[in-house]
């Protein structure tokens, strides 16, 4: 566990951020709010240099440019990948033009929405399992943990059960993404060994798969071809660490956000539960506001940014939630409207890196929302904001949020 | 609209070079849009829609994220 100790303080945001101190995504919104009005492309000295765009304008630009801007490394730590371009470690994330669109078109059709719909009943099955397990504290008068014991379990369930993982692992890979996306203060070496666990354990499930093909993804990288042969085991694994952490964090965030919300509006909860038809349209704006990731790009070549001097092998974090709330955009960007019919939110990215599983992920969400608010029409946050735990690091969202119910319907 | 006693529909268009396959507009307008095997959004039929369906096409050009969709009148 990273204590609030091992960061040095911020002095300030703008020249001297650190997306890894937990002020950061607890404060997120006013920290960008200040950067845009003030100084909208932030600087920091720390992991070897990181730029930190602001406005959607910069974000945008910034995500459409993969001639100045690399993919290959997209999680911001100390040290540089070691993989290189223009395939990276985890294809086609960490992919770039030309080879990102092969490597992209095979994984983009199993999670294409007709393929991704038929998940719907085992993912409200799911739900209601897990309000299930809540009901006896429920009964008690006891707080439920929303984050931990509800958002957390759905996507790591779903995403287990697609790849063909047994689901007894779950408490690993909720292990591995927190080692990958949280841990970028680990001092390289202990990255290097915890990622290597990581690699390990991906290598073993592919070795099972040789010996039991079955029906599911891993299987599916297995047998696709590129470029008339068969993928690599490290392209294979690769992929299956790309979907086994980005799958798991960033949903589970965007459904705590989502009831983090609810819970300390009321009203909101209330209208939604007297007609969920509007969930759907709310899902979109909580994803507008709430967007849980913050993707990263190193600079390819040195060059000026809007007046910024970006050097090569810098770290450039891309906002998307913070694009999301420019005013520039979106009128009243920094009210929560929660029937805003015209909503172009960037939540899942902008350009050719555009979340791949964005359809399982608002299926998920939307599932999580409708199951929680049917059986829990009215609760709130038990105890105060500081009872709440934020996560650290480019993915936003409560890691624990303990929840009053003050009604339910069983 | 009606010319000389042919109607003439609004019609939308998708970029296929700027779609990026966020499915917004499959979503808010299923009867106007479809997605393929990629999950890239195209249009059904020439594009044209029906006068009833004017507003869920706008709805659709406004929450596409890329700005993949155009309409002309």
């Amino acid at each position: 566990m990273t204590s609030t100790e091992d960061f040095a303080s911020v002095a300030d945001w703008a020249t001297d951020f650190d997306h890894a101190d937990p002020q950061y995504n607890r404060n997120a919104h006013a920290i960008w709010a200040e950067l845009r009005g003030t100084c909208p492309v932030a600087h920091s000295e720390r992991y070897g240099g990181t730029w930190l765009p602001t406005t959607h304008e910069y974000v945008r630009e910034i995500a459409y440019d993969t001639e100045n801007f690399t993919s290959r490394g997209v999680v911001v730590e100390k040290s540089l990948p070691l993989e290189p371009a223009p395939i990276g470690g985890a294809p086609p994330i960490t992919s770039d033009p030309p080879f990102h669109i092969e490597a992209r078109k095979l994984l983009l059709p199993p999670f294409a929405p007709k393929k991704i719909e038929p998940w719907e009943p085992e993912i409200r099955k799911l739900c209601n399992g897990l309000l299930d397990a809540m009901m006896d504290n429920v009964a008690q008068g006891k707080p439920i943990d929303a984050a931990a014991d509800y958002a957390k379990r759905i996507p790591v369930n779903v995403i287990a059960r697609m790849l063909g993982f047994p689901l007894k692992d779950e408490e690993l890979f909720l292990e591995f993404v927190h080692n990958v996306l949280e841990g970028i203060d680990d001092e390289p070496e202990i990255r290097i060994e915890k990622f290597e666990r990581l690699t390990q354990y991906v290598i073993a499930q592919i070795e099972d798969h040789y010996a039991n093909p079955r029906d599911d993804l891993t299987s599916y990288l297995m047998s696709v071809e590129l470029f008339g042969s068969k993928l690599s085991v490290e392209h294979v694994g690769g992929s299956i660490i790309l979907l086994l952490i980005a799958g798991i964090d960033t949903t589970w965030s965007a459904i705590g956000s989502s009831l983090w919300h609810l819970a300390n509006n009321p009203e909101d909860l209330a209208r939604l539960v007297a007609d969920p038809s509007l969930i759907p349209t709310a899902v979109e704006e909580f994803l507008r506001v709430y967007a849980p990731v913050t993707m990263a790009r190193l600079v390819a070549k040195d060059h000026d940014f809007h007046g910024c001097p970006m050097k090569v092998d810098e770290w450039v974090l891309l906002p998307f939630p913070a694009a999301n709330l420019d005013p520039l955009v979106f009128p009243d960007a920094d009210k929560v409207i929660i029937d805003r019919a015209e909503n172009r939110h960037a939540a899942f990215g902008l350009g050719i890196h555009r979340c791949l599983g964005s359809n399982l992920a608002r299926l998920e969400l939307t599932v999580a929302i409708q199951e929680f608010i049917a059986r829990f029409p009215s609760f709130e946050i038990a105890g105060t904001e500081d009872d709440v735990v934020w996560s650290v690091g480019q993915i936003r969202g409560p890691r624990e949020m303990p929840i009053q119910v003050i009604d339910n319907r069983i | 609209m009606a010319v000389s006693g042919i109607v003439i529909f609004m019609k939308i268009h998708v970029d296929a070079e700027k779609c990026q396959g966020h499915n917004r507009c499959y979503a808010l307008a299923p009867e106007l849009f479809d997605v393929d095997d990629y999950g890239n959004a195209v249009v059904i039929g020439d594009g044209s829609v029906a006068p009833e369906l004017e507003d869920r096409a706008r709805l659709a050009l406004a929450n596409c994220p890329e700005f993949a969709i155009t309409i002309s009148e």
